[in-house]
């Protein structure tokens, strides 16, 4: 039994420095030419802007939600006039990165893992080797920078349409103006809060796009694999994402001591 | 090794979880001439055009491609090196995500510096030459098996390449479309002087291109020769498939 924990442990450290060092090797193919910029605007457009209706529904329902149960809470203590300022902080701070995080490695991580595998499978990507292209620097470097360039600015519309949402519901219900409702939203919210918690989703782009990258082009067994690939990078994007969130956390904490207050 | 060598592997080697795919082949292609290696299925021979590719490095012996061994160059070499080749593969192997004339186009865009509207006219040409001409904005998902390999063979022919690797070109083609494959190859060959590397299970259509015709068995070279000299082997399993007329 003690071996059998030992050899799972074993695998999965095994493959988390696989997937580790695949990113990185990634990152320093980055900054070395050629820069194959078609593609990335081509892939930040596919992450990016494809993804906008998913973040914008999902936005203004968990504004609509937050508010309903921030409204819940704080009316037994009367503050009601905090509503929109605590939930401006709690999407800003925390549910807008890692929800937008999540979301996207549910749509774009399964997304890349299988087209990826698919390419693999059907010698796609030993087409384009053949082709003398990069297959590396074409399809991976340019999805794990278009991740990362992506998920920033995913999350901060996340966070102002949540704030919409959650206006929306706080009209309806008290008839606040918009004017008043912006307000009180963003006297709370300060740049330290924005900008470390929009920042680390950078750190979420960069796993998903790593994940789903290194699970489609190392690929094997058939359509089975790309199965395989796809489904998994969903569900490893999305652990590592949840772990990963926890050390920013304290490590934002660490480096801004004031947005721990 | 002769200055007019193309291609040359060196006691080529390579196994895959244990089960030997190449065993100790070595051959020599002169530059211009049609080499076709022919083989019962799984013996290894797209194995080998992907040795000479560069896609696969062999576990022991070299591969020279025009005078250089490949197995020893860096990525960026490799790239230069495969520039001057084209690959059809087995499935074709199109990017099914862009048109069938952006697939032609690409190598051009990739590693030319020609403007847009040339590259066009120029895939354009190389799907004429496969009879694709009306084909170029549809995707791949929509053209037959046969049209698909017609398609990789007008993006393997894109960069004019001094050597074409070919993997099965009449696998799922009617005869008469073979035929026309075939003088296609045979026209780039005498025009171009193209070296030509052709997989083929189609013994008609390798006596009609090759120079040279290879026989591999159980991942080892068991013949080589022209097709003369091929009919003339006392090998059984040579004389068996130069006796077959087995097209596709």
């Amino acid at each position: 039994m003690v071996e059998l924990i030992g050899k799972q442990v074993a695998a999965i450290l095994g493959w988390t420095g696989a997937v580790f060092v695949f990113g990185v090797r990634a990152l320093r193919e980055a900054v070395r030419p050629p820069f194959e910029l078609r593609e990335l605007t081509r892939q930040v457009f596919e992450v990016g802007w494809r993804s906008l209706p998913l973040i914008v529904a999902a936005g203004l329902a968990i504004g609509v939600v937050l508010s309903m149960h921030t409204r819940a809470s704080l009316e037994r203590f009367g503050a009601e006039a905090l509503i929109p300022g605590g939930l401006a902080l709690a999407l800003v701070r925390e549910t807008g990165p890692l929800v937008t995080g999540l979301l996207l490695a549910g749509r774009v991580g399964a997304g890349i893992g299988a087209e990826l595998g698919a390419m693999r499978v059907t010698e796609q990507i030993d087409a384009l080797e053949a082709t003398a292209v990069d297959s590396f620097k074409y399809l991976v470097v340019t999805r794990i920078l278009a991740c990362m360039i992506a998920l920033p600015i995913l999350t901060t519309v996340m966070n102002f349409t949540g704030i919409i949402g959650g206006f929306l519901a706080e009209t309806v219900i008290t008839g606040m103006s918009f004017r008043l409702y912006f307000h009180r939203a963003f006297s709370l919210v300060e740049m330290t809060d924005y900008v470390p918690a929009t920042l680390k989703t950078m750190v979420f782009g960069f796993i998903i796009g790593t994940v789903a990258s290194y699970l489609g082009y190392t690929t094997e067994q058939g359509t089975e694999g790309v199965g395989r690939a796809s489904t998994r990078s969903v569900v490893l994007a999305s652990i590592l994402i949840i772990v990963c969130n926890v050390v920013l956390v304290k490590m934002t904490f660490f480096v801004f001591p004031e947005a721990a207050g | 090794m002769r200055r007019d060598t193309a291609v040359r592997l060196e006691r080529v080697t390579k196994a895959f979880g244990g089960r030997r795919i190449l065993d100790d082949v070595s051959f020599e292609i002169a530059r211009g001439t049609a080499f076709c290696l022919l083989g019962r299925s799984g013996t290894g021979k797209s194995v080998t055009l992907k040795h000479i590719v560069g896609l696969i490095k062999p576990d022991r012996g070299s591969v020279y491609v025009e005078g250089e061994d490949i197995t020893a160059l860096e990525s960026r070499e490799l790239a230069r090196i495969r520039r001057r080749m084209g690959f059809l593969f087995q499935n074709a192997a199109l990017f099914d995500s862009i048109s069938v004339g952006e697939n032609v186009a690409f190598p051009l865009r990739r590693h030319t510096a020609l403007p847009d509207g040339e590259i066009r006219k120029r895939a354009l040409e190389k799907l004429d030459q496969v009879g694709l001409a009306d084909d170029y904005k549809k995707m791949p998902a929509a053209l037959s098996g046969g049209m698909r390999k017609r398609a990789g063979l007008a993006r393997a022919m894109a960069l004019d390449p001094p050597i074409l690797l070919v993997d099965e070109p009449s696998a799922g083609l009617d005869p008469i479309t073979t035929g026309e494959i075939d003088e296609l190859l045979l026209t780039l060959k005498k025009r171009a002087g193209t070296t030509l590397v052709v997989v083929t299970h189609n013994i008609p259509s390798a006596r009609r291109v090759g120079d040279e015709l290879a026989v591999i068995e159980g991942g080892i070279l068991i013949a080589k020769g022209t097709a003369a000299d091929l009919d003339r082997s006392s090998e059984p399993t040579v004389h068996d498939f130069m006796q077959s007329s087995g097209a596709g």
